[in-house]
């Protein structure tokens, strides 16, 4: 018997470890559609990946000889990173493309690149795309797994994930915690991404932003509105921020960046309203001084570095995952 | 404006057994039709099965309906200038199938038809190529540029049928003014698209499905307030005005109450905006980006009611040919527009299906509706008139597929729909420029 086991033992994947089936997912474009267990079975798997990343030796070659691509139309070098060392981790062979300086630039459509793509037989791409909706059109385009790491305004699902995570071992559990997403919801993937999470595991949401900045029917998405930070912030366990964008600071949606600071942006006395123990968030890169105070930023209650370590943890995880449940459908 | 180019006259035809139905004369009785030289010359019950002329044919239809063939207000092609999207042919050829016998052709064209020498460029590519009759419509400024007024003149005795901007919205209150007063000299037809450019810069309706999906909306207000503008314009100048395609329910109203007003207005709606919503664009399906957007089910339920009490005088197939180059995109980045000629009739039909309007209403909306407000002869069974008529079956069950699509682009936004009447025959001028077997 243990000798046929290992005849058909493909990877570690087969290890009695990976006994627990994986949630049935071909792709990750989004927090939309996953069940609360799929989420759970995901941060459990990161818990995990948080260990490794710990030890000196961080390899775990689950996926060694499989081949990832990293496919980047927006510059992100924090996210791009963080794919890579998750892929890396796991053992597999990471590729990024330098899509700014391909053939992109000469007029390639996204199913042209993805069909290309394809036929050199990854068995993931992590897309990074400005249209929201990319990601799932790479999926169909494509055999292999697809991650989105954000698309336009829609979502960043891994972002969730690892907001997520860090909260979970803060806090212990989200069930039940008041969660306030303050800043630019409007335009925000991970605003989106973070709101559907956090419903889907229990928690209160609310948005605290200019009117300007918050989407059309944003309470049909199951959160509170909140257009002042005052109001909002009472009470709260967890405290998120939102990265504004430069081209959105002066005066198309806020007239400027220091009235934006004066009655929106963290400081000491609005962190004061929440409660004492409360967690602030940020995906980061951080505008300080706009939407965030430095001491905030850098002070006791901040989890913004942990978020980066976490960020690791749950790629690995969700890559895993993906290659368990694309192996499990195999068979 | 004829057909296709033949010497010969088109033969002598007796078309018996029908259930022969004209909105025009709310006519509908079961008789015979008899044409002749591309004209009917009588309808009538028990017509003689004998004629003079050798070539006399009879045709049973079996009691299937036969109608004036449809006018579309609002079709897109790609000639001259995109001729890989369609051509004056492939339209023609799609509107054949889809019992489109004259269809009024958008002047969004490169370049744009502004000139006399282009509409004549039209007219003559439509005599040598076109199966159906193609009314060109003219630029209403100069290279759609919203500056200067086109030859509003010059360009209606070369034949054109009304004057448009287009996909564009004339964002200029003051031309608009000028060309409704200076078209108004010549009963000139302003055809008016209504999408504010600044607040209508979205992808899709303004809501809570563009919130989810990460995508700029497009609120209504960008509609209406043109609109309003518009019929502002119309009640000053006293012109001649059609608003292309509406798309909410409180354009509806605008629209009934300028009607109220005695203000010489019309409007249409796009076939896809009274048999879909927002929720059918599903996930990011780029061929159900459209303009105007898909709004949502009260929007739609009001176009059909407008259909039914007549605020709404047509439904046009708003038939926009886009390539794969400009269609398998992310949604955001698309263009706009589906194919619609060879789906038109069928999405009317669903209206009579369920029973939310009558077959004679709809057929009106599509046919002797928009020929009338063009100050056409065709669009009726009248005796004298254009044997330009279509036979249908009402209840004949289909599922469209794009591939057995005439057009030459395959952006449908009814894909695998299933639809119940289907044309047998379409006749223009005497002609049988399309048939099915039945």
């Amino acid at each position: 018997m243990a000798k046929t086991d290992q005849k058909h033992k493909k990877s570690e994947l087969d290890a009695p470890a990976f006994q627990i089936p994986a949630p049935n997912l071909k792709h990750l474009i989004g927090i939309e559609g996953l069940s609360a267990l799929d989420i759970h079975f995901m941060l459990d798997r990161a818990e995990e990946m948080v260990e490794i990343s710990r030890r000196v030796d961080k390899r775990r070659p689950t996926l060694s000889g499989r081949t990832l691509i990293n496919l980047f139309f927006e510059n992100s070098t924090r996210t791009q990173s963080s794919f890579e060392i998750a892929g890396k981790r796991l053992g597999m062979d990471v590729i990024n493309m330098a899509v700014a300086q391909s053939s992109v630039k000469k007029g390639e459509t996204l199913v042209d690149t993805a069909v290309t793509l394809n036929a050199m037989q990854p068995d993931l791409l992590v897309m990074r795309h400005h249209a929201a909706g990319a990601a799932e059109l790479l999926a169909q385009k494509v055999g292999c797994s697809v991650i989105n790491a954000g698309d336009g305004a829609h979502e960043h699902p891994t972002q969730a994930l690892l907001d997520a995570l860090t909260i979970r071992r803060k806090k212990g559990s989200i069930e039940g915690l008041v969660v306030a997403i303050c800043g630019d919801v409007a335009h925000s993937r991970v605003a989106r991404s973070n709101i559907l999470l956090l419903n889907t595991l229990g928690a209160q949401v609310r948005v605290i932003a200019p009117s300007t900045l918050l989407p059309s029917s944003v309470e049909n998405l199951g959160v509170t509105a909140y257009r002042s930070m005052e109001d909002g912030l009472k009470g709260c366990d967890v405290v998120m921020m939102l990265r504004l964008q430069k081209e959105r600071m002066a005066g198309a949606f806020i007239p400027s960046m220091r009235e934006y600071f004066r009655f929106f942006g963290l400081d000491k006395s609005r962190i004061a309203l929440a409660k004492e123990d409360a967690i602030v968030m940020h995906p980061g890169p951080m505008n300080r001084g706009v939407e965030i105070a430095s001491e905030i930023a850098d002070g006791v209650q901040s989890v913004i570095v942990e978020q980066v370590e976490m960020g690791v943890a749950v790629r690995m995880a969700v890559m895993e995952v993906l290659q368990q449940s694309r192996q499990e459908n195999a068979t | 404006m004829k057909g296709l180019i033949s010497s010969k006259p088109p033969r002598a035809r007796l078309f018996i057994n029908a259930r022969v139905m004209d909105p025009s004369q709310s006519l509908d009785i079961h008789a015979d039709v008899l044409v002749e030289r591309g004209k009917i010359i009588q309808i009538g019950k028990n017509l003689p099965r004998k004629h003079s002329n050798k070539d006399f044919k009879i045709v049973d239809c079996k009691s299937h309906i036969l109608t004036t063939g449809l006018v579309d207000l609002r079709t897109f092609t790609g000639e001259p200038g995109s001729e890989h999207r369609e051509t004056i042919k492939s339209a023609s050829k799609a509107a054949a199938a889809g019992g489109i016998t004259s269809f009024v052709m958008m002047p969004d064209t490169t370049p744009v038809i502004d000139d006399v020498a282009l509409v004549d460029f039209v007219r003559q590519r439509a005599n040598e190529k076109s199966k159906v009759n193609i009314l060109p419509a003219a630029a209403l400024s100069k290279g759609m540029t919203g500056e200067e007024m086109s030859e509003f003149g010059l360009l209606q005795e070369a034949g054109a049928v009304a004057f448009t901007d287009g996909r564009q919205t004339v964002s200029s209150a003051q031309m608009m003014r000028r060309a409704l007063t200076y078209a108004g000299d010549f009963d000139g037809l302003i055809m008016a698209a209504t999408r504010d450019e600044s607040l209508g810069g979205g992808v899709m309706n303004a809501g809570f499905n563009a919130t989810r999906m990460g995508l700029p909306g497009i609120p209504r207000e960008a509609e209406i307030i043109p609109l309003e503008r518009d019929m502002r314009l119309v009640a000053m100048t006293k012109g001649k005005y059609h608003a292309s395609t509406l798309s909410t329910s409180d354009s509806v109203d605008v629209i009934a109450h300028a009607k109220d007003k005695g203000l010489n207005v019309s409007a249409a709606v796009a076939a896809a905006n009274i048999a879909l919503n927002e929720n059918d664009i599903g996930s990011y399906r780029t061929f159900l980006r459209l303009s105007p957007p898909l709004r949502m089910e009260d929007d739609r339920l009001a176009m059909i009611e407008g259909i039914r009490n007549g605020t709404i005088d047509a439904i046009v197939s708003n038939h926009d040919p886009q390539d794969v180059d400009t269609k398998r995109l992310p949604f955001a980045e698309a263009e706009d527009g589906a194919v619609g000629l060879e789906s038109l009739l069928a999405v009317g039909l669903r209206l009579y299906h369920s029973n939310d309007v009558p077959l004679m209403r709809v057929l009106e909306c599509m046919s002797s509706g928009p020929a009338k407000r063009l100050g056409l002869k065709c669009g009726t069974l009248k005796v004298g008139a254009p044997a330009d008529m279509i036979l249908f079956n009402p209840d004949s069950p289909w599922i469209l597929r794009e591939d057995e699509l005439h057009s030459r682009s395959r952006n449908t936004a009814f894909e695998g729909s299933r639809f119940q009447g289907r044309v047998l025959k379409t006749i223009v001028s005497g002609r049988t420029v399309f048939s099915r077997d039945f």
